[in-house]
């Protein structure tokens, strides 16, 4: 008798289960610390959460190779975590400190890591998505197998950086895959308030891009869509753009007075909390208990504990080096 | 061997992309058309279209392709049609080619080579035809040089290709035939050159203005007047030490600059002069710059509108007289 090795994400294994639960523990934890941080006055400027998406980032990362190329937006914590980058060079940069992920220099919205191949949180919204069919061209161009992923979002896709982009990666059939993190709103505006056809996978076939569109809640889902999307890409057959229906949970950001969408909209949304969801399917088939979760959420938090003695520790950068890296010295 | 301006820019960016694989040039109708001012004509034939790349109308698109290309090791020169067109991918010029290396605590470099024309002078209107270098040359971040000359239109390309940060050469459309000797300059990218000695009074200008203050300066010697060309070549950095050591010389100074006269080049220069040489001034700096009026099509008020050589002689008059 011959059994059949089922693909990895339907019959989920148990490993590769947690992994992706404490990967979403870690981005919740970590950006419920942040907003606390933020209220202390530790951390400035704009704080965009991510909670309520995890899944998203976390599947999407989990299908993609160490070789691939990673471009992100402004709302980048997610991203960031679930790809690699050590959790403290992350709160550091929060903080603005040297031993920040980018020397403080560019805060929550930019995050960078070369070494990661994570090329950075892009602010304007769309403006990452031309950087990612230049550095899939130019592995296209020296043949070399990588796939460069960009994240954006609902705001992006009304921006004509989204409609070039889309055109001029078909048109040379480059290795983008498009993931498309639709959370209903760009800041306040409602995508129905914004887009005239909601429907993207009917949009994306104007550019001649295959497109899918699956439950961004739910975390084995992505990663599966996502890997399709890979396969799709790295067989030769151009750009692929992948939909996930998700929702913050939190306002857009911390200035953010969340007038636009009603508290039953937003508790309704919170019923598909990915992070639950996974919690309690990972039950059902026996692959969790008490204990693990507890233990897990301690690992998360002596991490966590560790990023912030990080970030409270690191140096700040000396005014002296202002003007260091404006060019190459 | 006398060759053309437009020559010159296409044996410089020959040579690059037969020495070096990283090298590719992009762009609206570079290939198959030759280029929009037949800068290109023969590339895509030579080195094919993969690397002699047509792209389509979407500027911020492929100036972005052309970041994330040279953040990936390539050594792209993106070529824009017009200066006005640039507009549309500014976005990515500013918040990215500019800022990725500074926001990402020096990680990143964007060794990206952008060519684009500038400037007035063939009545294409309001659409075609402004000097908008001064935007470029505000922000930190980037280079902007502006050939004047054709050893420069050529040794410019590769000096560009050879720095690690991202390099805007604005080529006035008014050089391509432009004739001269092809010679290695020798002069680094960012200094400022010295066109023509004089004693009496320094003219700084840069791109297409150069002949026509040349021209003035030829004019003014007629009337005794000895006048020192000062050919920027840089427009970020800006090398103030060269205008200054002239203006040692002189105590006179002029700027000629196609840009519009309000936050202009010229009134930058002006203002590092006073502020670094105010001692050695005689006579305020002044500055021949274009109207404040969208380019006109009209052949007369187009002439009106822009630096000619009459109204250099006509401002350096003023100061000697």
């Amino acid at each position: 008798m011959t059994t059949k090795r089922a693909p990895r994400v339907q019959g989920l294994e148990c490993e590769h289960a947690r992994l992706l639960l404490h990967q979403m523990l870690r981005i919740r934890r970590f950006e419920e610390k942040a907003a606390e941080l933020y209220s202390l006055g530790k951390i400035r400027g704009f704080l965009h959460l991510y909670i309520g998406e995890e899944a998203v980032g976390v599947g999407a990362m989990q299908a993609l190779s160490e070789d691939d190329r990673i471009v992100a937006t402004y709302r980048d914590h997610g991203h960031a975590l679930a790809r690699g980058l050590p959790m403290g060079a992350l709160m550091a940069e929060m903080y603005g400190k040297a031993n920040g992920c980018s020397r403080g220099r560019g805060g929550s919205m930019h995050f960078f890591d070369v070494s990661q191949r994570f090329y950075g949180g892009y602010a304007i919204v769309g403006g990452g998505l031309p950087i990612a069919v230049g550095l899939a061209l130019a592995d296209a161009m020296r043949g070399e197998p990588f796939v460069t992923a960009c994240f954006f979002g609902d705001g992006a896709v009304v921006e004509g950086e989204f409609h070039e982009s889309m055109n001029l990666a078909a048109l040379w059939r480059l290795p983008v895959l498009f993931l498309y993190e639709n959370n209903l709103y760009a800041m306040g505006t409602a995508i129905e308030r914004s887009q005239a056809q909601l429907d993207m996978e009917l949009r994306a076939r104007g550019y001649g891009v295959p497109a899918q569109a699956v439950d961004g809640m739910d975390v084995v889902a992505v990663e599966e869509a996502t890997r399709r999307g890979l396969e799709a890409v790295r067989n030769g057959e151009g750009p692929h753009l992948v939909e996930f229906k998700t929702y913050r949970f939190r306002a857009h950001s911390m200035a953010d007075p969340d007038l636009y969408r009603t508290k039953d909209e937003v508790e309704q949304w919170k019923e598909q909390d990915p992070i639950a969801l996974f919690d309690a399917r990972l039950r059902k088939e026996g692959l969790l208990d008490d204990g693990a979760l507890e233990a897990m959420e301690r690992e998360v938090a002596d991490e966590l504990d560790a990023a912030v003695a990080f970030a409270e520790e690191g140096p700040w950068e000396p005014v002296e080096d202002l003007e260091r890296d404006v060019l190459t010295q | 061997m006398t060759i053309t301006y437009r020559e010159a820019v296409r044996a410089g960016m020959r040579e690059a992309l037969a020495g070096d694989e990283r090298v590719f040039l992009m762009g609206e109708d570079v290939g198959r058309y030759g280029g929009a001012f037949a800068v290109s004509m023969g590339l895509l034939e030579e080195f094919g279209p993969e690397r002699v790349r047509d792209a389509p109308l979407s500027e911020s698109a492929f100036v972005g392709a052309g970041i994330g290309a040279a953040l990936a090791g390539m050594r792209p020169i993106v070529e824009v049609m017009t200066i006005n067109f640039s507009m549309l991918a500014l976005d990515q010029v500013v918040n990215n080619a500019a800022a990725l290396r500074y926001m990402s605590g020096g990680q990143l470099s964007v060794p990206l080579v952008v060519r684009m024309t500038t400037g007035a002078g063939r009545q294409l209107a309001a659409q075609h035809a402004h000097s908008l270098e001064v935007w470029y040359a505000h922000v930190p971040g980037i280079k902007a040089v502006a050939p004047a000359t054709v050893p420069d239109a050529r040794g410019m390309v590769l000096a560009a290709l050879d720095d690690p940060d991202p390099v805007f050469i604005f080529e006035n459309a008014i050089l391509y035939p432009l004739e001269g000797e092809l010679e290695p300059d020798g002069l680094p990218l960012d200094r400022a050159a010295v066109r023509r000695a004089g004693s009496d009074v320094t003219l700084a200008t840069y791109g297409g203005s150069l002949g026509k203050t040349l021209d003035a300066a030829e004019t003014l010697a007629g009337e005794g007047v000895d006048a020192e060309v000062i050919d920027l070549r840089s427009l970020r950095p800006l090398d103030i030490e060269t205008v200054l050591e002239s203006v040692a010389k002189t105590h006179r100074v002029v700027t000629v600059d196609e840009g519009w006269r309000t936050a202009s080049l010229a009134a930058e220069i002006g203002l590092q002069i006073v502020e670094r040489g105010f001692d050695l001034l005689d006579w305020p700096p002044q500055r021949v710059c274009s109207a404040e009026v969208p380019m006109p099509y009209a052949k007369q008020l187009e002439d009106a509108a822009l630096p000619s050589a009459e109204r250099i002689v006509s401002a350096v008059r003023s100061m000697v007289a």
